[in-house]
């Protein structure tokens, strides 16, 4: 039944380069359907500042990128002391019987559709911002110049805020099982010398986990950066580079889902596909930089179980 | 007041526990508030009614005037259809990837690719799938780019790396022992791959089909462009078809008030069947790892 096995490997063989080739006609299909922009923009693309369709026809995705960078740094600064700080009580400070519960209900929170936040962000959030807290925050912080201009909710700081509450289920349930993986010497070595709850955390467990934590970190970026339809239903969808916080502004992938049926000829469509692959690079960049950590990050593990 | 150094210690160790454990109630505050919304707001239009008829027209309520709140059955119908035929296209392949990927990988070096693949793959935005798929249908079939057909391929593209991963992950986990004792009676490769690792595997297997329909079905970025915004129930592979999602998006967008109030209920719905789903797979994971346990 030689011929069996043959056929066998031959047919998984080709589903195994099915699912490979998915990934490279990604890039080169996007890269194909955006050559006119990519030919006559080049890198100037990458430069260019404004958006003005048909019949100008100068496309520029600075003003994405800035928004995109914006919204899922700010999400990131908010979401990480957060994540991380529950990671810990649930591996360390949680008693027993709540670890379990906790950590299920986080994972389970992390399966709720984006669309779902973004509904929530835009009925409840939007209003609580413009009128409650976005006012305070111009009183009291408007001379930083981040706080300018008239609050209307739907801004660069709402869509970072809805993207901090999407991230911290990804960044958390993975920090979690990275301290968890700490093996269980490393911490009876450091109460053994008199640590503190803290010291052993601080010093003994964090830095064991430290691959996984940034791993963590990566992964729940390249989750923001990409977020289409929470971001478009609260950002404002304006093109322009935002001047402050509270300005309207525009995600790469929120430009594409608000432009797309309406492009205005080929070569917007085109700019759109090429927008598409710059926001695919930096995703791909990411990740594969965030599953290198990951994948380090198991190497000592493996030795010290023994 | 001073403290020693053991003391400041003991401290410092207190507000760390206090400050971490504020941490969990910052992690579940908003996402208890999410859920919360969409239950008051959505229980309260959900209904067999609601499930069974047609999406309102808009209307905001004016004096002498109610609104119908109509229901979300195509979008039901829409979302199931979708899901399965993109199913029907992600399952096979991903299985025979994952296949490759665990039972091949001594021989052919190259088959460790597919799982860095399909973990580089689960984190293409969604939205970039849609691109993707709509640049395909494009230069190859023009006239369905907008379809049922064409919506069902971008979701099939969000589902292949998770049921890849999955089903490589549940196939790595069955005992080497296990299959040279199906070589060692004679059995050929390819039978004991498929009627003994796979069968032996297959909780795991269909976990990652569950997890994959789960993610699949809450996305409405790749369906924007690909399946477009319709209103109506299956008419036709060639034809658009309404999903929960995209009428979410559509709907609370929206300054009708009772197409406000189908959003939340939709929202509801597609939160249940998402839960409903990931609960599942986690039922059937268990059964894996206990029947592992016994080898």
């Amino acid at each position: 039944m030689v011929w069996g096995n043959r056929l066998f490997a031959g047919i998984t063989g080709l589903t195994a380069a099915g699912v490979v080739g998915v990934l490279v006609a990604l890039v080169a299909v996007l890269a194909y359907t955006a050559r006119s922009t990519l030919e006559r923009f080049g890198l100037r693309f990458l430069f260019t500042t404004v958006w003005e369709p048909a019949p100008l026809n100068v496309y520029g995705i600075v003003p994405f990128v800035v928004g995109t960078l914006t919204t899922s740094l700010l999400a990131l600064l908010i979401s990480i002391p957060v994540s991380i700080g529950a990671a810990i009580f649930i591996t360390q400070h949680a008693p027993p019987w709540l670890r379990l519960p906790v950590g299920q209900l986080i994972e389970l929170l992390a399966a709720i559709p984006s669309i779902v936040f973004g509904f929530w962000g835009l009925i409840v959030l939007v209003p609580l911002m413009r009128y409650h807290i976005e006012p305070a925050l111009g009183r009291y912080l408007g001379w930083t110049g981040l706080f300018s201009g008239t609050p209307i909710g739907l801004d660069v700081l709402t869509a970072s805020l809805v993207l901090s509450v999407m991230t911290i289920p990804t960044i958390t349930a993975i920090t979690r099982d990275s301290i968890a993986a700490v093996p269980t010497s490393q911490k009876e070595a450091a109460i053994g010398l008199g640590a503190t709850e803290w010291e052993v955390t601080r010093r003994a467990v964090l830095p064991y986990a430290r691959g996984g934590i940034v791993a963590a970190v990566g992964l729940g970026l390249g989750r923001a950066l990409g977020e289409t339809m929470a971001v478009t239903l609260v950002i404002g969808n304006r093109n322009q580079i935002p001047d402050s916080l509270f300005s309207q502004g525009q995600t790469i992938a929120s430009l594409i889902a608000n432009q797309f049926a309406e492009a205005s000829g080929p070569l917007e469509l085109s700019a759109l596909v090429e927008a598409g692959l710059v926001l695919l690079l930096i995703t791909l960049a990411i990740n594969l930089g965030a599953r290198a950590f990951l994948a380090r990050s198991k190497v000592p593990r493996a030795g010290d179980d023994a | 007041m001073t403290f020693d150094r053991s003391q400041r210690r003991r401290v410092w160790s207190l507000l760390a526990k206090g400050l971490t454990g504020l941490a969990v109630v910052a992690v579940l505050i908003p996402l208890i508030a999410v859920i919360g919304e969409a239950v008051v707001l959505g229980g309260s239009v959900l209904s067999w009614s609601f499930l069974t008829s047609n999406p309102p027209l808009p209307c905001s309520p004016r004096p002498g005037v109610t609104c119908p709140t109509g229901g979300i059955a195509p979008a039901i119908e829409g979302t199931l259809i979708l899901l399965g035929l993109a199913s029907l296209w992600s399952v096979p392949l991903g299985i025979g990837a994952a296949i490759f990927a665990s039972e091949y990988s001594d021989r052919f070096r190259a088959a460790r690719i597919v799982g860095l693949t399909a973990d580089v793959m689960s984190g293409v935005p969604s939205i970039v799938v849609g691109v993707f798929v709509y640049s395909v249908l494009v230069l190859y079939a023009p006239s369905i780019v907008f379809s049922t057909l064409s919506g069902s391929l971008a979701l099939s593209v969000i589902m292949l790396p998770i049921v890849t991963r999955t089903t490589e992950t549940a196939l790595r986990t069955v005992p080497r022992s296990v299959r040279e004792a199906a070589l060692a009676l004679g059995i050929a490769r390819w039978k004991t791959s498929l009627r003994v690792v796979l069968v032996t595997a297959l909780p795991g297997v269909v976990t990652g089909i569950l997890l994959a329909i789960a993610r699949a079905a809450g996305e409405a970025a790749p369906l924007l462009l690909t399946d477009g915004g319709s209103f109506r129930g299956f008419v036709g592979l060639d034809q658009q078809v309404a999903a929960m999602p995209i009428l979410i998006f559509t709907f609370a967008d929206s300054p009708y008030q009772n197409w406000i109030r189908v959003a939340w209920g939709a929202a509801l719905v597609l939160i249940l069947l998402v839960l409903a789903l990931s609960v599942l797979s986690r039922l059937t994971l268990e059964r894996l790892s206990r029947r592992m346990r016994g080898m």
